[in-house]
């Protein structure tokens, strides 16, 4: 929904985009256009550091495509934004990763072919037998690869997977893939931690695991930012809350001041959900829509107009 | 029908100097397609160069072999940058299409008569392995039995260096693939977004990729022409690119033996086929309604193909492959 000042928008979008103390990741003026469509077009956003901030909207808000956007998988069209001070635009995704900022993804990309333990070996940064000329060489990288096993080892033993170490990852369940995506994530040592979607697909009794292994790792000392559409979760475990609707963060604050806020209620519910557009006459629709008369096609009164715009 | 001859010649063809320069090739295109994924269908153009830059500036300059070598190393490189700089980016599909069309382009361009000055045209180039035929320590003209085959001196010891060859390049690639190098490879292989979001440049080690896997080729295709003594284009066609594919994918893609098993069982069944027909026409052991003496290559082709489907649709994951492997959705 557009900020044009005749919806009821406006009075939260104030509080949206407002300054932190500490912000980790700094993003002005981000748009991304998929031909007529604007994707997402975000004014200012921070997150502050060693927080948990969760990402939430409707679906197609543009969630998942800022973080693309973020993370150098996406390029946008315009917009500044900045990590740790590092300035990231046009810096690609592999970059953005050594930086420190590294992210998950919605569809699980386990390595299949790869045992658990190659899987969370490949996720380690810095590694000397990556280098062409010294891979056929076993004694420049041996000492490394011990160290980055036991590195690998510990944090299997903490996400629970240290039984499925020597298994291909494409026996891995579900939850589990979920579990060994962020393991190996971790093993990037990363400031920021991005998770798309990281509760989908996952059993209940898998999902307050994960949300304890969400909570260490901010007790730890990194930030984690994560898109989410449970909300029992993101009431639980986040210290902050983006909301995002049509591209746009429309709202943030606590989880429980959220959940109040008009501008939320309608980018979930639509703005008019409680009142019968199809039981007015055409011009008090008009008036309730805010909309320019000449906007709407005089020979339909059609009742499912806003939810379409 | 003399089997004892049917067989000798079968494992002859299985085995020799050809057979190990097709293995290199392979082996090359392995490290593509088998362990990061490439689908390169232009193994023939590395093949090709590898025999035409090191022969041309015999030939043509009287150079040495040792510097004609590393000029054939380095256009190989050259070649593999041209192939990958524009279409690594893309998606695969693409980068199958341009390679199977620059394949093409330097087989027509060595095929044509504008620059046979340079390349030869359809004879090919000859008179260049006078390198090889002095370091070989036996007689190149003196007759050996192998079996109930007898090949000459020059052949033997190609034969010979040739599987040397085949055994180092596969140690080198085994060292490669079991190193934190290899593991990137493979994690492109199985989702390059992954490995980039994990801070691996995957552009970087597709090209190292496409480099390792290409100059293999180039000294395979030298091979197999130097064992016949001429470089010749014919040689160089895209089938050479497809029964390079036939063989990794029989040995079992991603595998390091699986060139050398996949050669082996791809020429024997090949040549085994092709000696039982041949032989069966002229003893009239088989029926003239299923083949005559006519068209004996067309019907072999068929049969060995059929054999080598049945393989492939039993064994999806080669003859080595671990069959844990493909229990997994591979896209």
């Amino acid at each position: 929904m557009s900020a044009d000042g005749a919806t009821p928008v406006s009075s939260a979008a104030a509080a949206a985009g407002m300054r932190k103390d500490d912000p980790v990741l700094v993003a002005d003026g981000v748009v991304r256009r998929f031909g007529g469509l604007t994707a997402v077009n975000v004014d200012h956003v921070e997150v502050e550091s060693n927080r948990i901030t969760a990402l939430i909207g409707p679906n197609g808000a543009g969630k998942t495509t800022l973080f693309n956007l973020l993370t150098g998988f996406d390029t946008p069209d315009a917009g500044v934004w900045t990590f740790q001070g590092h300035d990231l635009a046009g810096v690609a995704a592999h970059k953005v990763a050594r930086l420190g900022m590294v992210r998950t993804f919605q569809l699980t990309k386990a390595l299949s072919r790869l045992t658990v333990m190659q899987n969370m070996r490949l996720g380690a940064t810095d590694q000397r037998g990556e280098r062409l000329w010294a891979g056929p060489f076993r004694w420049l990288w041996k000492d490394q690869e011990r160290e980055i096993t036991e590195r690998a080892d510990a944090l299997l033993e903490r996400f629970k997977l240290a039984h499925m170490r020597d298994e291909f990852a494409g026996s891995l369940s579900g939850g589990q893939r979920k579990l060994i995506e962020m393991a190996r994530a971790l093993m990037t040592d990363p400031k920021l931690i991005m998770l798309d979607e990281p509760m989908a697909g996952v059993n209940p009794a898998l999902k307050q695991s994960l949300l304890e292994h969400i909570t260490s790792l901010r007790d730890e000392g990194r930030t984690v930012l994560f898109v989410e559409h449970d909300m029992d979760m993101v009431h639980e475990i986040s210290d902050w809350v983006l909301v995002m609707a049509q591209g746009e963060l429309i709202a943030e604050g606590t989880a429980a001041d959220i959940s109040g806020t008009q501008a939320v209620i309608d980018a979930y519910l639509g703005a008019h959900h409680d009142v019968d557009l199809g039981a007015m006459s055409d011009a008090e629709a008009i008036a309730e829509l805010g909309l320019e008369a000449d906007v709407l096609d005089p020979a339909h009164d059609d009742p499912g107009q806003e939810d379409r715009r | 029908m003399n089997w004892e001859l049917i067989f000798w010649n079968a494992l002859y063809t299985a085995i020799n100097a050809a057979a190990a320069g097709y293995c290199i090739i392979a082996a090359g295109l392995n490290v593509h397609v088998g362990y990061t994924g490439l689908l390169n269908f232009g193994q023939a153009g590395f093949a090709a160069v590898g025999a035409y830059a090191f022969s041309i500036p015999i030939v043509e300059y009287g150079w040495s072999w040792y510097w004609a070598l590393p000029l054939m190393l380095v256009c190989s490189v050259g070649l593999a940058l041209l192939m990958g700089l524009p279409t690594l980016r893309l998606r695969a599909d693409y980068l199958a299409i341009v390679t199977i069309a620059i394949a093409e382009i330097i087989r027509l361009f060595l095929n044509s008569t504008r620059f046979t000055w340079l390349t030869g045209g359809t004879d090919g180039r000859n008179g260049w392995t006078g390198f090889f035929e002095d370091l070989n320590p036996i007689d190149n003209t003196a007759r050996y039995d192998l079996g109930a085959q007898s090949i000459d001196g020059y052949r033997l010891f190609m034969m010979i260096v040739g599987w040397c060859l085949v055994a180092l390049i596969s140690l080198f690639i085994w060292a490669l693939m079991r190193s934190p190098w290899g593991r990137v490879l493979k994690s492109i292989r199985e989702d390059e977004d992954a490995a980039r979001a994990l801070g691996k440049n995957v552009l970087g080690f597709k090209m190292q990729s496409l480099i390792i896997g290409g100059v293999i080729g180039s000294i395979g295709g030298l091979w197999l022409s130097a064992q016949k003594q001429s470089a010749q284009t014919g040689e160089f066609a895209t089938t050479l690119t497809f029964f390079a594919f036939l063989i990794i994918v029989l040995g079992g893609l991603g595998r390091v033996k699986g060139p050398i098993v996949g050669t082996i069982i791809f020429f024997f069944v090949i040549q085994f086929v092709d000696n039982i027909l041949e032989q069966g026409t002229r003893t009239e052991n088989i029926p003239e309604w299923i083949v005559d003496s006519n068209n004996f290559g067309v019907v072999k082709n068929i049969v060995a193909g059929l054999a080598l489907a049945l393989l492939v649709v039993f064994r999806p994951q080669g003859i080595f492959g671990d069959k844990r492997e493909q229990v997994f959705d591979v896209r």
